[in-house]
């Protein structure tokens, strides 16, 4: 099968709008369900192997416009209910579908921040595609309207023309919020805070902001410049940026409330420590975290040897451990840069794989070999504890679990072994221990998460939370969501504070 | 932000930096250390041991050894410079109480960590033996400081071109034998050093503790490539450590996983060299 190019998409969509343009009547609802769904132009498998650039390169206008005609504009919109932070779908889709492209835009910048990054990385078919009533109607999860690809398209298209506009400011309140991390979570509070009039300044302890959209996601997934740019849009409404600042260490969360004159704080420090296998051998040089690989490869820029001054490993032959969409990703840059074999060794089938679709079907299409009912149960080294071969053993699958997955059984004496120089290990995180560490009265569960309340309050007065400190391993949509109520319970709770005057007056 | 505002070539490869870092200075302990980076777009993140800081004056001290390219091109900077990143204080500050006799050793690189625990350690109460080693007479760095922090200094060198000819576990073992014996050993320097000062202090049972410079990158505890394997777990230096029980530490692998780029390192070394010189003789013509 060849890979079709993105110039034939867009003749196919151009041939078939032209078509229902001469339909002197209104679409019927089964001509809508007659339309293709339109298919992602992407780069080649085979070119995009030797590349970082993003894999996915977008719809184009008449793609755009035909995917939205798709659109049943069902009154019931299961797709909203989907949507963690509410987004009108069928009325952004409406409007794509009649040529408003800003109208679309500004719709879903209503309620979303980041709608250049959602188009992207939200995990649409478990969230407002997997309801939608075309795919019921269709059968197939798959052929639901695909309402990020048209939301990234409308973007996009925004942020090309130049005409991203500020939101408007409320006046100024003279509260200040601390808004700790720049990640997703973050930067969600920061955006809903600066724009009713309060002043906010975030606390990056990396050098660069962003956080995981940073230092975790590739660039062949998304983009660093569209990051960047919203961040300048945070910066252009007035939010303060402090990177190499670790609240914590450089700083005390207590003493940004006592002593800096911050009037809240929202803690959204994201996924911290990784988990390992607990397996012998990993420790072994060779044996790396997905973080520590994706940091240096994407944050660090070491996919760039030439200039980047981190070092990547030399690895000829890699194993990646998990099937999560960080395990894709960790696979898919491995053979980005230069890897002749990567091999993704999970433990279950594919069918519970948690990673998406998309990213599987794009790295099995990179040349990753996948290894479903395997896991590794020892790492063995060469003379200088450099990783030489990995032990395997094959799985089965048993009855379901309390997730209600089927639990994988080791199937006895199927021990093997596979030959790699490099294993990554992506099976998720513990949660940062730094401010839980730092911050007395911070009450926390036993994984370390951030206890909150309804309103994203932790146990400390005009401290909040959200994101992977206290969800755990989430998705970005997810970390807005929770930043979204956060924030409006910051706002809340600012405006019952006594006037600042009677306040320092009472100390 | 970040300027050098002095800065003194102490041996060979070896250089002391103060750095404006007001709010570090303020928060540092005994035991912390700073990531640095030099160039906000292709840097390296490294770790350096805060060697000493002025609260007053906003500034900290790091002294480091040119190892890779960060650590020369951070060598290249002059008074007035700024650089790109210093982030910290990281890690946990060492545990300081009133143990009785302490005695602290260090080695090449290692003394300038060392210092500020030698402080804490005297202030608060103890009495405080230093032992300080370098290969040479030339590479032995803060041996003044040492002498007015501490209640006696024991210098070693490997060739006996200053001090004792002697490795530094050779006083050390002669402190452990002596009644009544120390209570607690501190040992920083370079990884083989801390092994055999563990190693020295075992069959004694005197509490070691050791200063682990592992491989970072974020130095926050996300990336975990600082892990090392103490009493059979793996930690992570950057948030658990960096101060380990030295008796506990697996010394063989840590200094393996130290070596995981080092031909990069090597050539990276051997280019600065290159490119120093090469500067020089232009700004000379």
């Amino acid at each position: 099968m060849s890979h079709p190019t993105a110039e034939h998409l867009d003749q196919q969509a151009r041939a078939k709008l032209t078509e229902l343009d001469a339909t002197a009547r209104a679409l019927t609802p089964k001509d809508r369900m007659a339309i293709p769904p339109q298919e992602m132009p992407s780069q080649a498998p085979a070119v995009r192997r030797g590349n970082m650039q993003e894999v996915a390169t977008g719809y184009s206008a008449a793609q755009a416009r035909l995917e939205a005609m798709r659109c049943l504009q069902c009154k019931n919109a299961p797709c909203v209910k989907g949507c963690p932070v509410a987004i009108d779908i069928p009325r952004f889709v409406k409007a794509v579908a009649d040529g408003r492209n800003a109208d679309a835009i500004a719709v879903i910048r209503e309620t979303s921040l980041l709608p250049a990054v959602c188009g992207r990385v939200c995990p649409q078919e478990t969230q407002c595609q997997e309801p939608c009533t075309l795919g019921k109607a269709l059968k197939n999860v798959d052929r639901s309207v695909s309402i990020g690809r048209i939301e990234r398209y409308v973007a996009d298209l925004e942020r090309e023309s130049g005409q991203m506009r500020a939101p408007a400011i409320k006046p100024a309140t003279g509260r200040k919020v601390a808004v700790i991390g720049s990640g997703p979570a973050g930067v969600t509070v920061a955006a809903d805070l600066r724009r009713e009039g309060h002043d906010v300044v975030i606390f990056e302890a990396f050098h660069k902001p962003g956080g995981v959209l940073i230092y975790g996601i590739p660039e062949f997934r998304l983009p660093k410049r569209i990051v960047q740019q919203e961040v300048d849009a945070l910066v252009a409404m007035g939010v303060k940026l402090e990177t190499n600042y670790v609240v914590g260490r450089t700083r005390r969360l207590q003493d940004l409330l006592d002593q800096d004159g911050f009037d809240a704080v929202f803690v959204g420090t994201g996924a911290g420590l990784p988990k390992f296998m607990n397996i012998p051998g990993e420790n072994l040089v060779g044996v790396f975290s997905a973080n520590e690989y994706l940091t240096r490869a994407n944050l660090m820029r070491a996919y760039d040897g030439q200039r980047a001054h981190t070092p990547m490993y030399p690895s000829r032959k890699v194993a990646v451990l998990g099937g999560g969409n960080v395990a894709m990703d960790a696979a898919r840059m491995a053979v980005r840069l230069g890897a002749e074999e990567v091999h993704l060794v999970y433990r279950r089938t594919e069918v519970e794989m948690p990673a998406r679709t998309e990213e599987v079907a794009h790295a099995k299409e990179e040349g990753v070999i996948f290894h479903m009912l395997q896991n590794a149960v020892r790492i063995l080294g060469d003379a200088n504890d450099c990783v030489q071969k990995m032990e395997c053993l094959r799985y089965e699958l048993g009855a379901p679990d309390a997730s209600g997955r089927r639990s994988p059984v080791p199937i006895q004496g199927s021990e093997f072994l596979m030959d790699v120089d490099t294993v990554i290990v992506a099976i998720g995180n513990e949660s940062n221990p730094l401010i839980k560490q730092t911050t007395a009265g911070l009450v926390t569960d036993k994984y370390g998460h951030i206890t909150v309340d309804e309103t994203a309050k932790t146990s400390l007065s005009r401290v909040y939370a959200g994101g992977d400190i206290v969800l755990g391993a989430a998705t970005v949509i997810l970390a807005m969501g929770e930043g979204r109520r956060a924030a409006a319970a910051i706002h809340e709770m600012l405006g019952k504070l006594p006037p600042k005057k009677q306040a320092a007056a009472a100390k | 932000m970040n300027r050098v505002v002095s800065k003194k070539q102490l041996s060979a490869e070896v250089f002391r930096f103060e750095v404006e870092a007001p709010l570090i200075a303020r928060e540092r302990r005994a035991g912390q250390f700073v990531i640095i980076q030099v160039d906000q777009n292709w840097g390296e993140r490294v770790p350096l041991t805060i060697a000493d800081a002025d609260a007053q004056a906003g500034t900290i001290t790091l002294i480091f050894q040119t190892v890779g390219r960060t650590t020369h091109l951070l060598a290249e900077k002059n008074v007035g410079d700024s650089i790109a990143a210093v982030l910290g204080p990281l890690g946990q500050p060492t545990h300081i109480e009133r143990f009785g006799h302490v005695v602290c050793v260090g080695g090449g690189i290692g003394v300038a960590p060392l210092h500020p625990i030698v402080q804490a350690m005297k202030a608060a109460g103890n009495q405080v033996s230093v032992i300080i080693g370098a290969r040479n007479q030339s590479l032995l760095i803060m041996e003044e400081e040492m002498r007015r922090a501490a209640d006696e200094v024991i210098v070693v060198t490997d060739d006996g071109s200053y001090g004792r000819k002697a490795l530094v576990t050779q006083p050390l073992k002669e402190l452990c034998e002596g009644t009544p014996k120390p209570a607690c050993v501190v040992a920083i320097g370079p990884p083989i050093m801390m092994k055999f000062c563990a190693e020295t202090t075992r069959p004694f049972g005197i509490m070691t503790l050791v200063s682990l410079n592992t491989i970072m990158v974020d130095g926050t505890g996300m990336c975990g490539g600082c892990r090392v394997t103490v009493g059979g777990k793996t930690r992570f230096v950057c948030v658990d450590g960096p101060e380990f029980d030295g008796h506990q530490v697996d010394f063989d692998n840590m200094m393996k996983r130290l070596r995981a780029y080092k031909g990069r390192e090597d050539v990276d070394h051997h280019q600065c060299h290159l490119e120093i010189e090469a500067s020089r003789l232009q700004s000379k013509a």
